[in-house]
This record gives structure tokens, C-alpha cells and sequence, in this order.
């Protein structure tokens, strides 16, 4: 263990940054479009119109039963064919991680918005308000506040996940220590460093959750 | 002005209206009693089509509630209505609980709304909690918020579903002392409530139900001095006698 040697990692540093700015992106931008998404899903399910739910339901576990990596493969392979010209490996994974995560944030969301009293409805409903505008000012909102912790949760899983964009040649932080492990032969230091930072930022991640769900209670 | 006619309703196979038919004319303030389990708050929610009836007919100022294809939205925004549970958003101040429907129903300006919102919880006392939201307030506050998020859409009636049920007792009466005045400038009004105090008060008629049915329906002096019907006489010797 005396040649272990840090300064791999130092030497690396800004290359290793662009892969970690890479994941950070990728998971920001498809936490917001699997949350957009998933809450159209989820008020799609709850709507209440048979044909409307049951696309929802369908769509969400037809996702649900597929791994992950088979959707970001779906979409790299498919998305070019239907359009006729390739649309790059970082929006071909973002489409997959926003639908793949839609899926599983509109079962958040559903739940959330479940969990608001059915009074607070029927008080929009007797001021007037129409069924959008009830989402919109009275549902949403408490439903949001409530299901934060478990968002941000979820956020956390994704970031792990975007591990798996190597498989569409794109240089996240996984990709980029594996690059760095092998072309300066340190497997150990690089690997070890890549878990560090994954923990990191996701105990980070978590403590926060703990912090949101005291707040709460409190 | 709210007329009901022979309405029916069933949730799956227990009916809870049966035959129900009623009419409340224009400032005329109406008192909905009876056992709980009677009725009386799915009575009053068919009145501005919270809950769907199977039969018969509700006309709101010559509007037809239960017919299919009427503007539910646009008749209810005329109508105030005023839950047991008091039912505040409690993500919004109280201020903003006044002004949401003015704002995005009757397109009121942000200006016109919050004026009104003022001039309204001022009345009921509360203007120095204006910025607070519900969960810092008591009960009574609540509720007195409640009414007055009802009275910032200008309704031509009002509709109480229990709304002293969920209240310590000694906050009864500063809710109470609210609707009597509502009455007293001729607010029409359809009140369900145990209070009888309030109903000798200031109700015209009291209409009393028991097993989803309308057992009385009559003056205020002849339901209290006479009542009819065994029902409404063990009712109130139960209620009048604690």
C-alpha cells in the first residue's frame, strides 16, 4: 500500500470536474422533467376519465418493469430512427432518464396529492374555482410540501444512476474516473476517490432529507 | 331562490335522501337539524353540487344544479359555503385565503381584492392576524376567516355545513355571533347546526331530517312551540334538555 499515489487524482482534477459537472446536469435537468412529467401523469391518473387514467397506468408499469438501462439503450437506438437524424448521446439519455423517472415521480406524486384532505377540493370547489385552478393553488402546493423529503430522495437515486450513461459513450464522473483509473493505471485511487465523492454528495443529499422530514414534524 | 324538489341519492346501495324537497326564499334563513347520520350535510353539499343527486331537482336562482351540462363553477362562485372543518388553505396567509377567488374567479384586481379582504376580516375583528396564516390561529379564528373567505365573493346565499361542530365550546359563540349578524342584514342563508339557541334566534323555518328524509319542515315557533312528529320531539327533549 506505500504506492498509493494522490496526486493522480490532483493531476486529473479538471477533467474529473467536467464529468462530475456532467452528472450534476443530468441529474438536475431530468429531476425537473421527470417531475413535470410525472405530475401530468399522475393527474392523468387521478382524473377520474377511464381512457386517460389507463394510459397513465399503462405507461407507468410498462416503465416500472423495465431496467433502466434498457430505456437509455431504447432511446439512443430508436429516437434517431423515428427522426431520422441522431440527436447526440447527452439529450437521448436525458429523454430516457426523464421518462424513466417520471414513471416513478408520478407514483410519488399521486400519493401526495392523495394525501391533501378532500375538504380543501371541495372548498375550491365551492368558491368556484375550476378543477385546474384546484391543482394548481390548493392541491399541489400542500401535496408538493409534503412529499419534498421523498423527492429530494429520489433525486439522490438518480444521481447514482446517471452512472450508467457509459453505456452511450458519455463522460460522466463514473466514466471519467474509470478513464483516469485506466490510462494512469491507479484502479485503486481512482475508484476509491469516485466512491468518495458519491458518498459525499449523497449523504449530503440525505442529511438534508433528514433536516426537511424534522422540520416538518417540528 | 333555492328550491329542491323530490331529490334522491344513494351511495352504492344505501340511500341517504330519500324524497327530500325543500325551498329557501330570498333572505330567508333556514336551519337544517336532526341525528347525525340524518342527511343534513349532504343535503346542504347537493345545494351548490358538491355531491351529484340520482333524482329530482335543484334550481338556484333559476338555475338548474342538478341538470347535466350546467356551469357548476360560475353558480357555485355565487355561492358561499362554510365547512365544519373550516377548510383554509394552510399554505396561504389569510389574506391570501380571501383573495384567491376574487383573483382568479371574478378577475378582480390585486388591489380590489385585498381592500375587500381588509374590509371583510376587519369586520369579523381579525385584522391584525390579516398576515398569519390558519395554523397560527384558533378555532373561532379559523372559522370566522372561513366566513369571510365565503362573504369576499359577494354570494346571494350561504351555506353552513355544521360549522361550530369542531369547535371548543368557548369559541361557539364568536363564530355564532358572526352569522347571527350575517342573518340580521338579510343574508339568505342555509345553516345546518345543532345550536338551537341560534336557530330560535334567528332562523324563519326549520326544516329537521332523520334517516335522509324531511321530517318537518316548518315555522321556527311552531317546530319549537309544537313540533309534529315523535322524531323531532325526542330530538329536541335530547338537545334542549342538557
Amino acid at each position: 500500500m506505500d504506492n498509493i499515489d494522490i496526486s493522480v487524482i490532483l493531476d486529473n482534477l479538471p477533467f474529473l470536474w467536467e464529468g462530475l459537472q456532467l452528472s450534476l446536469l443530468l441529474t438536475g435537468l431530468a429531476v425537473l422533467g421527470g417531475i413535470v412529467l410525472g405530475t401530468f401523469l399522475a393527474l392523468m391518473r387521478l382524473s377520474g376519465i377511464p381512457p386517460v387514467s389507463l394510459v397513465a397506468a399503462g405507461y407507468v408499469n410498462l416503465i416500472r418493469s423495465v431496467p433502466l438501462i434498457l430505456v437509455i439503450f431504447w432511446f439512443y437506438f430508436l429516437v434517431p430512427l423515428a427522426l431520422g437524424r441522431p440527436i447526440g448521446g447527452f439529450y437521448s439519455a436525458l429523454i430516457a432518464f426523464v421518462m424513466f423517472e417520471a414513471a416513478y415521480y408520478s407514483e410519488i406524486i399521486r400519493a401526495g396529492i392523495q394525501s391533501v384532505r378532500q375538504g380543501q377540493v371541495q372548498a375550491g370547489q365551492a368558491t368556484g374555482l375550476s378543477y385546474w385552478q384546484i391543482q394548481r393553488y390548493v392541491v399541489l402546493p400542500q401535496a408538493f410540501r409534503n412529499m419534498i423529503p421523498i423527492l429530494v430522495t429520489q433525486g439522490i437515486i438518480l444521481f447514482q444512476d446517471t452512472s450508467l450513461v457509459f453505456v452511450v459513450s458519455l463522460r460522466d464522473f463514473m466514466t471519467a474516473s474509470s478513464i483516469v483509473a485506466r490510462t494512469e493505471g491507479r484502479l485503486a485511487e481512482m475508484y476509491v476517490f469516485a466512491a468518495f465523492v458519491y458518498f459525499i454528495i449523497c449523504f449530503a443529499g440525505s442529511l438534508y432529507v433528514r433536516r426537511l422530514q424534522k422540520s416538518k414534524t417540528a | 331562490m333555492i328550491s329542491i324538489e323530490n331529490i334522491s341519492k344513494w351511495y352504492g346501495e344505501f340511500q341517504v335522501l330519500s324524497d327530500c324537497t325543500s325551498n329557501v326564499e330570498k333572505g330567508e334563513v333556514v336551519v337544517v337539524c336532526g341525528p347525525s347520520g340524518s342527511g343534513k350535510s349532504t343535503l346542504i353539499k347537493c345545494v351548490n353540487g358538491l355531491e351529484p343527486v340520482q333524482q329530482g331537482t335543484i334550481i338556484v336562482e333559476g338555475i338548474e344544479v342538478t341538470a347535466k351540462g350546467t356551469n357548476l363553477t360560475k353558480l357555485r362562485s355565487r355561492i358561499g359555503m362554510v365547512f365544519q372543518h373550516f377548510e383554509l388553505y394552510p399554505h396561504m396567509s389569510v389574506r391570501e385565503n380571501l383573495c384567491l377567488g376574487q383573483r382568479k374567479v371574478l378577475g378582480r384586481s390585486h388591489d380590489e381584492a385585498n381592500e375587500k379582504a381588509e374590509t371583510l376580516i376587519d369586520r369579523v375583528g381579525l385584522l391584525a392576524h390579516i398576515d398569519k396564516f390558519p395554523g397560527e390561529l384558533s378555532g373561532g379564528q379559523q372559522q370566522r376567516v372561513a366566513i369571510s373567505r365565503a362573504l369576499a365573493m359577494d354570494p346571494i346565499a350561504m351555506l353552513f355545513d355544521e360549522p361550530t361542530s369542531a369547535l371548543d365550546p368557548e369559541m361557539i359563540n364568536e363564530v355564532l355571533d358572526v352569522m347571527v349578524e350575517l342573518a340580521q342584514e338579510g343574508m339568505t342563508m342555509m345553516v345546518v347546526t345543532h345550536e338551537m339557541g341560534f336557530a330560535r334566534k334567528v332562523a324563519d323555518r326549520v326544516v329537521f331530517m332523520d334517516e335522509g328524509a324531511i321530517v318537518e319542515d316548518r315555522d321556527t315557533e311552531a317546530f319549537f312551540g309544537n313540533p309534529e312528529s315523535d322524531r323531532a320531539k325526542e330530538f329536541l327533549s335530547k338537545i334542549l334538555n342538557h
